[in-house]
């Protein structure tokens, strides 16, 4: 089971609503290299995995993930919070307002709204942390256009967090496969 | 506006608690390393007590049986985390 914290793990304290920069990061809540996407990833393939080490780190990954969804959420809300309908017609957000007003739903960048098409659960255990080893990359790649297109530090610094996050957890991923891999391989002869 | 105190505390105990999120993530894919798992317990036992100050001023940081509460019931109080404290 889940126990709440009631606090972020980075904080967020945006003071200036930002429309446009709200569609942008939603990708990063509901979109296809998401942290909703990460998180169950990473907790669906957890069942299959071989080793203590590799079931804990899936754990506590798709766990820390769901803090991130939280930081991404927040960070739209405030964004949005604020913003006059003029306001937000002018930053081309109008889209998303006539389906959702000021309210927090997944979906990516583009408006398509969240599928779990997004992530895969092979019941291979080097087949998903492969794939995790890329979804992280994603991630990565993710933060760093949206720091590109940013320009309110209060946006840029959560977003650098949560970008040196995934680089965190991609290196953890990498000792995990090769942790299964040897794990395999000594079964193989014993 | 924000209650300096209680943010300033949140920030505190945010803190640690990323030590211990790096170490956990860590002792993970490293059980054995016993210098990392010796500062995994020092700062657990920072936080625990840092987050007893807190909820004892300022309510349950958590739910489910994790947190006693005064009257009346304080774990529905403002702000909630996405919210400008
Ligand atoms: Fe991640």
């Amino acid at each position: 089971m889940w126990i709440y914290e009631k606090k972020l793990e980075y904080p967020v304290r945006i003071k200036n609503p930002n429309p446009k920069m709200a569609k942008l990061i939603i990708t990063q809540y509901g979109g296809p290299d998401g942290e909703l996407a990460a998180s169950l990833r990473y907790l669906s393939q957890r069942y299959i995995m071989p080793i203590p080490e590799a079931k804990a780190l899936l754990t506590d990954i798709g766990t820390e993930e769901l803090a991130h969804f939280e930081i991404v959420g927040t960070m739209v809300y405030q964004l949005m919070k604020g913003a006059s309908p003029e306001e937000i017609k002018a930053a081309g957000a109008a889209d998303y307002f006539v389906d959702h007003g000021r309210g927090v739903y997944p979906q990516s960048a583009a408006g398509n709204p969240f599928t779990a098409a997004y992530i895969q659960s092979k019941g291979d255990p080097i087949t998903d942390l492969y794939e995790n080893l890329a979804a992280e990359q994603k991630a990565r790649s993710t933060y760093e256009y949206l720091i590109q297109v940013a320009d309110d530090p209060d946006v840029i610094e959560p977003l650098k967090f949560l970008r040196e996050r995934e680089v965190v957890h991609f290196q953890r991923f990498g000792e995990a496969l090769m942790k299964v891999q040897e794990y395999l391989e000594s079964k193989k002869y014993f | 506006m924000r209650n300096n105190e209680r943010a300033r505390l949140l920030d505190e105990i945010r803190a640690i608690e990323f030590m211990t999120i790096e170490l956990n993530l860590y002792l993970d894919t490293h059980p054995d390393d016993q210098k990392a798992l010796n500062d995994y317990n020092t700062y657990t036992k920072q936080l625990m007590a840092l987050k007893d100050e807190y909820q004892k001023r300022y309510g349950p940081l958590s739910n489910f049986g994790t947190a006693v509460s005064e009257y009346p019931w304080a774990w529905i109080n403002n702000p909630w985390p996405w919210e400008l404290d």
